[in-house]
């Protein structure tokens, strides 16, 4: 069952890879502008619920809805302009493409839906400002700081004005102070712009980010709040 | 913590009344627990009969006398005393939480039932201090982060304790 006014959803997922189970039976559903995050001990299977629900894996059974239609339905173009699109991807290290500035960085998703350089660039450059970057739009990843990176990783995120942003495990390579900076500009960025924020973390302190939290054991999840 | 030295302490860039003190301390330490007026007065009794403080001035208006307290050399020394000890580490084995879980499993009642609850309080309090952190100034913000590190080291405490329960049931015998 899709509960009412969610924007994705996932109802009884079962993933194994090979004999070992990830998911076993797993549930989740995330409203616009919610951050959710999703915790739990290492191997509980999170990361592969994440990586389910943004259409990157595809679960052996199950379903999972984004705005009223079944992933499982598409095909693989389909989810990729989906990704691509409405999706926005925060990982533990940056990945950005070493080879590109960050403005150039920020921009390219942008670009891949269309936009002019000219007019993706702008958009680029409002975000490292929003991020509290705008100093190293010119340089390339290599050149700036673990924080540094991670801030225009999520700036790059929010340029596309994606409706969902993957974030997963985004400040497990961060100091505390720029750890939370982060997060503080993320989940502000993501609430003003109703953007929802599934947020993969094992850190109490990143989850208390969240509006909510789900954690997942042995492959199952759990909502306490919800079934309380 | 220790009233009577925060108090003291309070009075080291000079004499103040008693609600003055009182107000004082509710603006910089008593966020979620205001002193009462009778703590106040109680303390400085106490603090008055060692010495550490005494009585500058004695105003009567319209209302009762208004005492105003000036800290003594004494005073001065208790608190430095008092700061240079370092607080003795909470030990956490005989904590609440530790005889629940153990009782729960005695008791056949669901001791990783206990935990999530738990679980879910620790972090419902952790949103609401981040919640007060982002929009205060940098007094909260490190009120907030030390009461966030301490409640985090619970919540792993809960984690691994509940990754632990079939062990612990076995050891206690449940």
């Amino acid at each position: 069952m899709i509960p009412a006014g969610s924007l994705l959803s996932a109802d009884g997922l079962h993933k194994a890879y090979g004999r070992t189970p990830a998911l076993d039976g797993a549930s989740f559903s995330i409203h616009p502008g919610e951050v959710v995050a999703v915790m739990g001990p290492s191997g509980s299977g999170k990361s592969t619920l994440l990586h389910c629900l943004a259409g990157i894996v595809t679960p052996d059974r199950g379903t999972i809805t984004y705005a009223g239609r079944e992933l499982s339905a598409m095909s693989d173009a389909e989810r990729s302009a989906l990704r691509r699109s409405e999706f926005g991807f925060v990982f533990q290290f940056g990945q950005l493409v070493p080879e590109l500035t960050c403005v150039e960085n920020i921009a390219l998703p942008i670009r891949l839906n269309g936009t002019k350089r000219k007019d993706a660039e702008r958009t680029a450059r409002h975000w490292l400002e929003r991020l509290e970057v705008e100093d190293v739009g010119a340089k390339r990843p290599g050149e700036v700081s673990g924080g540094q990176g991670q801030r225009v990783a999520v700036a790059r995120a929010l340029a596309a004005s994606p409706k969902v942003i993957f974030a997963d495990e985004p400040t497990g390579a961060l100091d505390s102070l720029n750890g939370e900076r982060v997060m503080e500009l993320l989940t502000e960025a993501a609430r003003s712009a109703n953007v929802a924020v599934v947020l993969v973390t094992h850190e109490a302190r990143v989850a208390a980010y969240s509006d909510r939290d789900v954690t997942v054991r042995d492959g199952r999840t759990r909502d306490l709040e919800h079934t309380a | 913590m220790s009233i009577g030295h925060t108090l003291l302490g309070l009075l080291e860039s000079g004499p103040r009344h008693g609600y003055d003190l009182k107000r004082a301390f509710d603006e910089k330490f008593g966020h979620d627990r205001p002193l009462h007026y009778g703590q106040v007065y109680s303390t400085m009794s106490r603090l008055l009969k060692n010495g550490l403080v005494e009585v500058d001035g004695v105003e009567s208006g319209g209302g009762p006398e208004r005492k105003r307290y000036a800290i003594t050399e004494a005073g001065i020394t208790d608190v430095g005393a008092w700061l240079a000890q370092p607080e003795k580490p909470e030990p956490y084995l005989q904590s609440t939480l530790y005889t629940k879980v153990v009782l729960a499993l005695l008791t056949g009642r669901s001791a990783e039932a206990l935990l999530d609850t738990q679980r879910t309080e620790h972090l419902r309090l952790m949103r609401i201090l981040t919640d007060r952190k982002r929009k205060g100034d940098l007094a909260d913000q490190l009120i907030c982060d030390h009461a966030l590190f301490h409640l985090e080291a619970d919540l792993r405490w809960l984690e691994l304790t509940a990754a632990r329960l079939d062990r612990l049931a076995a050891e206690v015998g449940a």
